[in-house]
């Protein structure tokens, strides 16, 4: 294995691991703010690659300016969401399982939508201007979107660290993941603040969809591999935690990246492999910092 | 008569009216597609009832039961396909006690986390062994399946294969039904709404979730397997994920917390299927808004709210 190779091979996993972080982030974020496991969330992926196919091939937007309209309206379809249907359910007894089914019956919602709209042919999305070539450094090509996509990734990885651990909204947030009673006492608006985080998180989702569309095939039904992905992702790192999802995307990433150019066929198989190991050795995932909640 | 014998004679009606419609379906029906209609029904009720077993009784939502199901129906249709068809009844017997044993090994892993963790580990393995089954195109048919698969002699008849399989799949359903009201079921019950009390009373939380584990994937198993025998074919949509998104929605619809529910969404999700798939190629659509209409408005699902409702009009009288 000579060093232009690994590296290749490097960049590639880096950045497919960036792209399920920004994905597996708002997984985590939704769950350790709102006890909420979203299983659409991968839908809200496949509608952020449907909506910057929109914006820049059918439309003829700008790159940038159409993946900051991706990020918002995918946010602002999630927060209609949360706010008409998921808020209905909270509290209910046995509360996680049919969270499980509302959001289920969004992922079928949301995949006969977009066959609808958009057709069932494979859509693609060309890269932004300025990013279509690769920079050298010896014998070893850096694929200039790729690199884009992990800074990206590396900024959304800090500001979010940020957001929650430093401002006041990023502690009431936390705050109300621990108790929404109090939280709610104390005057602040928990269902709002529900509402908000929710679309924070599917807007991160959207904005990876619309990121991962130039190097990847735009699709109906990719939402269901990117939510097996991000779980994998979520139970290395520990639900509810930033950094671990950071380090699990990378590991998956990785991993999937050198299995895809030695055993192509059977690739997808190591994450899997890394994830009952991390299981059977650590449950609750390898960052954990509070115990799995029963839900 | 007692309030106990009153409630038994009411069960053995509802049971005797059961057998003798599906008993009867043959002699009714005036084409093929009528028998293979109501052996989907059946076997699909075994399927969503072993389900139920585990969701609305122990509070365990595995996306994951197409696995076992796969398992089942795969295992009859490659021994037949590669041994010949005196493998059918053995490759059954095979499938159910593969089953088992995967249940129990994967089990140990998926047990070990709960909740929404426990729904998704499920939903990642039953992925995985589509992968598996998808891609190993040399042995599994990959997407083409494997088509042409004859249960032997007698059973190669698709009236008598009616009858096995309305024969087993009955027994089975009375095993479970027998299963969820023992004492064994009552802990499952207590499992799903305090496993700590559970605790206190020295009986292990685990020990239980993976038997009844265990327990569902053989029955899930037997649906896949005799499946197999009505469709003449095994392909890699059994084991797709949407499978065991079909047994969900049909208990959801019929009513997790009634041992009948799974059965009565079974039939009416066969039924609309059979019906509206006829008009329209958005089927997810349909099925996702029946979803989310009786997640959010009907949580206890048809038989649930019928139950309310006689409660409500009719004679107060205590069912279970």
């Amino acid at each position: 294995m000579d060093a232009s190779f690994f590296f290749t091979q490097f960049v590639s996993g880096l950045t497919m691991a960036t792209l399920l972080f920004l994905v597996a982030s708002g997984l985590t974020l939704i769950f350790g703010v709102g006890n909420v496991f979203n299983f659409a969330h991968g839908s809200f992926y496949m509608l952020g690659a449907y909506f910057g196919y929109q914006f820049v091939t059918v439309w003829g937007n700008n790159f940038w300016l159409s993946l900051v309209l991706t990020a918002v309206c995918v946010g602002l379809v999630g927060m209609v969401v949360e706010a008409v249907f998921l808020r209905r359910i909270y509290g209910r007894a046995n509360e996680g399982g049919f969270q499980i089914l509302l959001t289920y019956s969004f992922i079928l919602i949301i995949d006969d939508l977009v066959k609808l709209i958009w057709g069932t042919e494979y859509k693609s999305l060309p890269r932004p201007q300025g990013f279509q070539g690769a920079f050298q450094a010896g014998d070893i090509y850096f694929p200039a979107y790729n690199l884009l996509i992990i800074a990206i990734g590396l900024f959304v990885v800090v500001a979010a660290w940020w957001i929650l651990s430093r401002t006041r909204a990023g502690r009431v947030a936390r705050a109300a993941a621990t108790d929404r009673e109090i939280v709610g006492v104390l005057g602040v608006n928990v269902p709002r603040t529900m509402t908000l985080v929710f679309g924070i998180a599917t807007a991160l989702g959207g904005m990876a969809g619309a990121l991962a569309a130039p190097l990847r095939t735009v699709t109906p039904g990719a939402g269901i591999e990117v939510i097996i992905d991000s779980l994998i992702v979520v139970v290395l790192g520990g639900m509810g935690n930033f950094w671990g999802a950071w380090f699990g995307a990378i590991l998956i990433g990785e991993v999937n990246a050198f299995a895809v150019a030695f055993v192509p066929k059977w690739a997808t198989l190591f994450s899997f492999l890394v994830m009952v190991i991390v299981l059977v050795f650590k449950p609750e995932g390898l960052f954990a910092t509070r115990k799995i909640r029963k839900l | 008569m007692t309030k106990e014998t009153a409630m038994n004679f009411k069960a053995a009606t509802l049971w005797g009216m059961i057998v003798v419609l599906f008993a009867l379906v043959p002699v009714l029906a005036s084409s093929p597609y009528q028998i293979n209609l109501a052996s989907h029904v059946l076997i699909w009720s075994l399927f969503a009832v072993s389900f139920n077993m585990l969701w609305g009784v122990t509070g365990m939502l595995s996306l994951g039961q197409a696995l076992f199901y796969g398992l089942g129906a795969y295992s009859v249709g490659l021994l037949v396909n590669y041994l010949g068809s005196a493998w059918y009844l053995p490759g059954i017997g095979i499938g159910l006690l593969a089953a088992a044993l995967l249940a129990f090994f994967l089990g140990l892993l998926v047990i070990r986390v709960g909740g929404v963790y426990f729904t998704m580990l499920t939903l990642a393995f039953g992925q995985l062994a589509w992968q598996i089954t998808f891609k190993w195109y040399d042995f599994t048919g990959g997407d083409d399946g494997i088509q042409g698969i004859m249960p032997p002699g007698l059973l190669g008849n698709k009236t008598a294969y009616y009858y096995f399989l309305l024969v087993l799949v009955l027994v089975s359903i009375w095993i479970l039904k027998r299963m969820a009201y023992s004492p064994f079921g009552l802990i499952l019950r207590c499992v799903q709404q305090n496993p700590d009390r559970v605790r206190f009373l020295g009986r292990r939380v685990r020990r239980n979730q993976l038997r009844i584990y265990i327990i569902s994937s053989f029955f899930s198993a037997l649906a896949g397997s005799l499946m197999v025998g009505v469709d003449s074919s095994i392909h890699t949509d059994m084991l797709y994920w949407t499978t065991s998104g079909e047994v969900i929605l049909m208990s959801v619809l019929g009513g997790i917390n009634q041992f009948f529910g799974p059965f009565v969404g079974a039939v009416a999700i066969i039924l609309i299927e059979d019906y509206v798939g006829a008009y329209t190629e958005y089927w997810s659509l349909i099925i996702g808004t029946i979803m989310l209409v009786m997640v959010l408005g009907f949580p206890k699902g048809l038989v649930g709210e019928a139950r309310r409702l006689i409660m409500r009009f009719g004679r107060t009288e205590t069912g279970r």
